[in-house]
């Protein structure tokens, strides 16, 4: 197991550093002058090659990324273009806000897709019905525009929410968590309704296996099979779907916290983005590519443990 | 129509089978369209489905609006009049206008051009990349598909809208150059699809075929491995045109997207930002999306659906067909009675099946039979045989028995009664669970055909053997696993031990097979139901199996019902047997009569095709024997 877990961490680690090169050389190689991007159409020629060469822009992009890699193994991320203020300092201050609605939104998904899902795959009828038009529906609307819907219908029109969660939990448990369940709900609505279907197919798939009829005709209940074999099988096709959820939210949660200004990891993100403030954009990406590999390890583990033959081998 | 099903009866077992032959794209088919019959149903079922119809009107509808947008706008898209801004909708801004004093119905408009070139543009991209190289993976594997395969785990772990974000830093807003990044970044989907779909029919036999009559590889590519991946390349194709739209709205609405086009995140944005002044501004752009996106998801279900209903009526025909063809000689069925008491003189037996019926609803309310009018007993210490080519009724007659019928199965004649009381009462139209979940394991066992598939791969092989004996005998686990160990050496395991602890992939099918019998027996049951036990085994291994299971029937007298297709092990191991052909009973009788004897030719001819080029008639039991072994 700690071998297999060790192969695992060392792919992610070769993963980590192919898209890190991959993103660095992109970035650096495309956008225009960067130093006449920062200063402005009226800084003069001298004025711009000096910036460049402050900012090391006058180097060979191979020697770049090298320090870059070197900087970042010591935990240096570089610095913002223009605030200045150290890029892992901003990570730091952001990630928290963030990855606390994430996976308090992956929990509710995990929770609420799980029941629905299985409930549907074992009983049929109306609740499938349900889930199928409520698949339909989560596929066919964006997350970010059921954010846009909530806020105006439940925040500005009714006014039973805040529109903005800038609430600290300094300021309270309950009134953090009043403010920041919109955006929550907000962020877990398409989760829940893709992966009740898909953990619905999942269940329905292990129920209609050969093992389940003969564990039935060895006389044990339904209930065990159901709880004991039929969910442990069907599970490592629902961890897979909710860890896909959870990548894909990564992306969600920009525009959600663009939407509800939450000061998480979306504004930065964003800001970062649209000034070309390259240092901070790959500290973005290193943060999330991050994250997926660790999100990636866990689920490689927990199915190892679920199924003996990947732990074995 | 019956040419249609011929057709896709032929072609291969992918979804995208019943298109397999046809010649245009996937949107041309007017009514004078030449293709093929199969393909044609295909279309037409879609026509049939009001989900398809309604989700290809709004399609088209939209994309009119698109294409005639500079004649349909009143208005240039970025034409401001800053007289009249967040207006509401009168005869010249019929929808109104934004902030800017801009006319919301022609930015909608112009917005629904950008956004399907953009979402086609992706789609394009991803088809391009994800296409070739699935089927080079495919079709090649090898170094390619391993590369490809890191390739497209790395390209699936990244979230798209991040992705894009650098996309962005990097080459400023653009949304050809963001659509085109995406659809690299989904083309996995497209490889992973084509990927999957090839390497399923690279070794079927028309292939196989096609390379021996010497097609090159591209030819074959070409012609038998596209048409297989057409159909779930458009479904997909629908369902990542609707993501593209999704996610380029999202970067729009965060600022990010070109600011002198005029897109439907663009006005998402600008009517949230007014959205305490005029809330009407969110409602064009999100409608439209909403609309646009859901009538992608809709199509390509429809599409789904019209495949696959496909398949369904296919299936059925040919059923429908089988049987219309014998139905003919029904025998008077006696009516049902209401009673609960066996019929006296008939309680000795340990199972009796009387005029026993099952059938299957159809989607247009009649009911298909496929057991029909079967009456057979078995007694204890008797071995009966239930002989029968696959679909005659063989295994749906022996789950009848022990209950565990697919849901929707319904029993639409007779009764079973077992050791005197009935499973099944005339007139049932179900087995009742609450009666056999009683008797299941503890007095009717089951020893299925496919030994690997009927262990749960999570739990020891100890744990599947247990917990049967702990759940139905009541007794402690250490007694139960004491017995299991027994019965793992009766059953002719050398190091029981050690196979208790294993799990089912680390034994092999054989013994997993021996696993499945000792837990049939386990429980010391009256009836054992053994479904085709030897069938997925090595002839060697075959024939271990029978000994086994006449040795364990023999000590143990236990009544068997032995579900085959093989007259050898009939004849082997059988004291009567039962021939079943299309849900029906033709002949039961003692083995040794059936087989010296056969009266009816459905019978003779099973027999004849057994021992064609063997001995004659005089040798047939010994023959049969050869036959279970060889």
């Amino acid at each position: 197991m700690i071998r297999f877990i060790a192969k695992r961490l060392g792919s992610g680690l070769v993963v980590l550093l192919v898209v890190s090169a991959l993103t660095f050389f992109l970035l650096y190689m495309s956008s225009g002058s960067i130093a006449r991007n920062i200063l402005g159409d009226q800084a003069s020629a001298e004025q711009v090659a000096m910036k460049e060469h402050e900012l090391g822009l006058d180097e060979p992009l191979v020697a770049r990324y090298l320090a870059w890699v070197g900087d970042a193994l010591s935990g240096n991320l570089g610095a913002s273009w223009f605030s200045s203020e150290p890029v892992a300092n901003s990570l730091a201050t952001r990630i928290p806000v963030t990855m606390t609605m994430v996976f308090a939104a992956m929990i509710l998904i995990a929770i609420c897709a799980a029941l629905i899902g299985v409930a549907a795959a074992v009983k049929r009828g109306w609740v499938d019905r349900m889930v199928q038009v409520g698949a339909i529906i989560g596929d066919s609307v964006p997350g970010f525009v059921i954010g846009v819907i909530l806020v105006t219908l439940l925040a500005i029109q009714l006014g039973l929410f805040p529109a903005t969660s800038t609430i600290s939990p300094d300021a309270g448990a309950d009134a953090w968590v009043y403010s920041m369940a919109l955006p929550v709900i907000a962020l877990l609505i398409n989760g829940v309704t893709g992966g009740a279907q898909q953990i619905r197919s999942a269940v329905i798939k292990q129920l209609e296996r050969d093992y389940v009829r003969t564990l039935r005709s060895r006389g044990i209940g339904e209930r065990e099979i159901l709880f004991k074999h039929v969910l442990r099988s069907a599970a490592p096709a629902g961890l897979t779907v909710l860890s896909l959820q959870l990548i894909g939210m990564l992306g969600g949660v920009v525009i959600i916290e663009q939407i509800f200004a939450l000061p998480g990891m979306g504004p930065l993100a964003v800001t970062a983005t649209g000034q070309s403030d390259l240092p901070v954009v790959m500290g973005v990406v290193m943060y999330t590519v991050v994250v997926v590999i660790v999100v990636n390890l866990l689920v490689d583990i927990l199915n190892g443990w679920l199924n003996p033959k990947v732990r074995v081998s | 129509m019956s040419d249609s099903v011929e057709t896709a009866a032929a072609a291969a077992p992918a979804p995208a089978s019943p298109i397999h032959a046809g010649q245009s794209g996937p949107g041309q088919n007017g009514p004078g369209q030449s293709g093929t019959v199969v393909r044609s149903t295909v279309i037409r079922r879609l026509f049939k489905n009001p989900l398809g119809i309604v989700a290809m009107t709004i399609l088209t509808v939209i994309s009119l609006l698109a294409l005639l947008a500079p004649v349909l706008a009143p208005f240039d898209q970025n034409y401001a009049n800053i007289a009249k801004t967040l207006a509401d909708p009168d005869s010249v801004n019929i929808l109104g206008t934004d902030s800017a004093g801009r006319d919301v119905w022609s930015r909608l408009l112009y917005g629904a051009q950008l956004t399907l070139l953009s979402a086609l543009l992706c789609a394009g991209v991803a088809i391009a990349i994800g296409l070739p190289a699935g089927l080079i993976a495919g079709y090649y594997a090898g170094k390619f598909e391993a590369v490809s395969n890191w390739v497209v785990g790395i390209l699936m772990s990244l979230p798209g809208l991040i992705v894009l974000l650098t996309i962005r830093a990097a080459f400023g807003p653009s949304v050809w150059m963001s659509m085109i990044a995406f659809g690299i970044l989904i083309s996995p989907s497209y490889f992973r699809l084509t990927r999957t779909a090839v390497q399923s029919v690279r070794n079927e036999l028309y292939v196989d075929a096609a390379r021996v009559s010497g097609l090159s590889d591209l030819s074959i590519i070409a012609r038998h491995i596209f048409s297989v991946v057409r159909a779930p390349i458009i479904i997909q194709t629908a369902a990542i045109a609707g993501v593209a739209i999704a996610i380029q709205s999202g970067l729009e609405f965060l600022g990010l997207g070109d600011p002198t086009k005029a897109t439907w995140g663009v006005m998402l944005s600008e009517g949230f930002k007014n959205v305490y002044l005029n809330p009407t501004l969110l409602f064009w752009p999100a409608l439209a999306m909403a609309l646009t996106i859901g009538a992608l998801v809709l199509l390509g279900n429809a599409i789904r659906d019209a495949l696959e209903d496909g398949e369904k009526i296919k299936h059925r025909k040919k059923k429908a067909m089988r049987e219309s063809s014998t139905a003919a000689p029904v025998a008077a069925r006696p009516t049902r009675k209401s009673t609960a008491a066996v019929v006296p003189g008939t309680e000795h037996h340990l199972v009796k099946v009387t005029n026993l019926g099952v059938g299957y609803p159809q989607a247009d309310g009649s009911i298909k039979k496929v057991v029909d009018d079967v009456s057979f007993h078995v007694d204890r210490g008797e071995i009966l045989g239930i002989v029968g080519e696959s679909g005659s009724g063989k295994s749906q007659t022996a789950f009848s028995i022990l209950g565990l019928l697919p849901d929707n199965a319904r029993i639409v004649a007779g009764s079973i009664q077992f050791d005197g009381s009935y499973t099944v009462a005339p007139g049932e139209e179900r087995v009742s669970q609450e009666r056999l979940s009683k008797l299941r394991g503890k007095r009717i066992s089951y020893i299925p055909q496919e030994p690997m598939s009927n262990l749960d791969p999570a739990f020891t092989i100890g744990y599947q053997l247990v917990t049967p004996m702990v759940r139905v005998l009541g007794i402690s686990k250490a007694e139960a696993r004491k017995r299991a160990l027994k019965l793992l050496t009766d059953v002719g395991i050398a190091n029981p031990e050690r196979t208790f602890n294993a799990y089912p992939h680390e034994v092999s099918g054989g013994m997993a097979q021996r696993v499945l019998i000792a837990g049939a027996i386990s429980c010391e049951p009256d009836l054992v139901i053994a479904d085709e036990p030897t069938t997925a085994l090595d002839v060697t291994v075959q024939a271990d199996v029978l000994d086994l299971l006449r040795e364990l029937q023999q000590r143990l007298n236990i009544g068997v019902i032995l579900v085959t297709h093989n007259f050898g092990v009939v004849a082997d191991l059988c004291d009567r047997v039962a021939v079943m052909q299309n849900g029906r009973l033709v002949e039961e009788g003692s083995v040794r009569d059936i087989l010296r004897n056969p009266q009816e030719p459905y019978t003779q001819t099973l027999l004849a095709s057994m021992l064609e080029g063997k001995e004659p008639m005089s040798m047939l039991v010994s023959a049969g024997q050869k036959e279970s072994v060889a």
